[in-house]
């Protein structure tokens, strides 16, 4: 008899192989009726009673969807070849490797209506033109509008573009990865799992010192120093740092999460931070 | 009766008006892409434009021209599409029948290009209107040199027969869509 555990534990590995199968369909143009649907309702069906956690149910959630999006490709499926443009692929290519190329384009020929469109320019439109360059004023008279500075530009200091917060003090990946450092610090000293709650890694005395911090970690998260783990259903985001730099994935979608750094989410968290 | 006549004669000198302005619009091209929405014709036209279009249409059949209608977006519920799904549709003036392949040079196409098009756009008919670029490369490649594949099919793009998204799948565009009969080149090609 299998604990209660290890059935769940079973079901959630049926379900992301469910999810797994289902993505390859849909991402691959792979025949859709390779899925066969009433086995995997089945089995969603049969594992559903055992859910009794967010996560699970959103797997179960997430199978169902996919499972939709196969059908919907089913239904596309079956409409294009009951359509009279459906054509076997293997025969088109093979009836195109043996046809000349003359043969081509004969018969494409029979198919092809060009779009006929004129570019030319009409008296009417020479005489707008003419009209719009008597009322133009000379480029001279234009430019005066724009006076240029009478102040001669210069290169400016280290020193100066530090003083206006262009540069900072310091060598900008320096302090990142200073910042990787104590984030690293951090986690291994308050947090749980290898992370830590993103507002108490970016939560510091003053709203402008947190802003600047929030700043710094989306170039963490960005340039693969750390990742962030959202939980949309308990609305908690952690950061995880890396042990080392992660070099992006060329094919892998990059996703952008917003996340508010308001006055008010940040007296929420002192007040939480404070008790 | 001479008042109705003259109603007639009005009648005839408001759609000759209407349709010089509808071959205004239809022959010169007014923006980036040719051809005129349904609802710029609405609103240089009237109400009416779908008449106009269609008086237009046989006053080009014997030059072997005609209107032709796209829709872009959602393909009309009936055959005979609602003012508002009209709105949508782009019109296009396109060759009526067919060109020989000496006029076809003429329109500033080499015989290669062509046929690589005609290959191209058969191909991604028949696996349901996308296909991975590198599939449509090989194919070419069977009768085209290698470098000029990929320059063709840039060129298929540019031209907005084809378009790519990110995934380097290519799909038929706007141009296909306008001048190209997609059940008729199958059928002319299986039939070869």
């Amino acid at each position: 008899m299998q604990s209660k555990r290890e059935r769940a534990k079973i079901g959630r590995e049926r379900l992301q192989r469910v999810i797994e199968m289902c993505k390859a369909v849909e991402e691959r143009s792979l025949d859709p009726f390779l899925v066969d649907v009433d086995e995997i309702i089945r089995v969603v069906r049969e594992f559903f009673p055992e859910w009794e956690q967010p996560e699970d149910l959103c797997l179960d959630a997430e199978a169902i969807n996919r499972l939709a999006s196969v059908v919907r490709l089913q239904s596309e499926w079956v409409k294009h070849r009951s359509t009279l443009l459906y054509t076997d692929p293997f025969l088109l290519e093979e009836k195109i490797k043996r046809m000349e190329k003359d043969a081509i384009v004969e018969a494409f020929l029979g198919a092809w209506h060009p779009i006929v469109e004129f570019e030319q320019i009409s008296l009417h439109s020479l005489k707008e033109a003419l009209r719009y360059w008597v009322s133009l004023p000379p480029l001279k008279d234009r430019w005066k509008e724009f006076p240029m500075p009478e102040e001669a530009g210069g290169a400016a200091t280290r020193e100066e573009l530090i003083r206006l917060r262009i540069l900072q003090d310091k060598a900008f990946t320096e302090e990142l990865e200073n910042f990787w450092n104590e984030l690293k610090k951090l986690v291994s000293e308050e947090g749980e799992d290898g992370r830590i709650r993103y507002w108490d890694f970016v939560g510091a005395e003053t709203y402008e010192e947190t802003t600047h911090r929030a700043f710094m970690t989306s170039f963490l998260v960005t340039y693969g120093y750390a990742t962030l783990e959202v939980h949309p259903l308990e609305e908690e985001i952690f950061i995880k740092p890396f042990d080392r730099q992660q070099r992006r994935i060329a094919k892998k979608q990059l996703v952008s999460i917003p996340i508010a750094i308001t006055v008010e989410e940040w007296e929420k968290w002192r007040r939480g931070a404070k008790k | 009766m001479e008042e109705r006549s003259k109603k007639v004669s009005k009648r005839k000198a408001v759609y000759a008006s209407k349709m010089k302005r509808a071959v205004h619009m239809l022959f010169y091209r007014r923006h980036k892409k040719p051809g005129v929405k349904g609802w710029e014709l609405r609103k240089a036209l009237g109400a009416d434009y779908p008449k106009v279009l269609s008086i237009l249409d046989e006053y080009l059949k014997p030059l072997d021209l005609q209107v032709k209608m796209v829709f872009e977006e959602e393909k009309p519920k009936s055959e005979k599409p609602a003012l508002e799904e009209l709105d949508k549709a782009r019109f296009y003036i396109t060759l009526r029948g067919d060109l020989t392949p000496k006029e076809a040079k003429m329109v500033g196409w080499r015989i290669d290009d062509l046929a690589g098009l005609a290959i191209t756009i058969a191909y991604i008919i028949s696996k349901k209107g996308k296909a991975p670029r590198k599939e449509v490369e090989e194919l070419l490649r069977e009768k085209l040199p290698g470098w000029k594949v990929g320059l063709n099919i840039d060129r298929y793009i540019r031209y907005g027969y084809l378009t790519q998204d990110e995934n380097e799948q290519l799909y038929l565009d706007w141009r296909t869509r306008a001048e190209v009969d997609q059940k008729a080149l199958i059928d002319l090609i299986l039939s070869k």
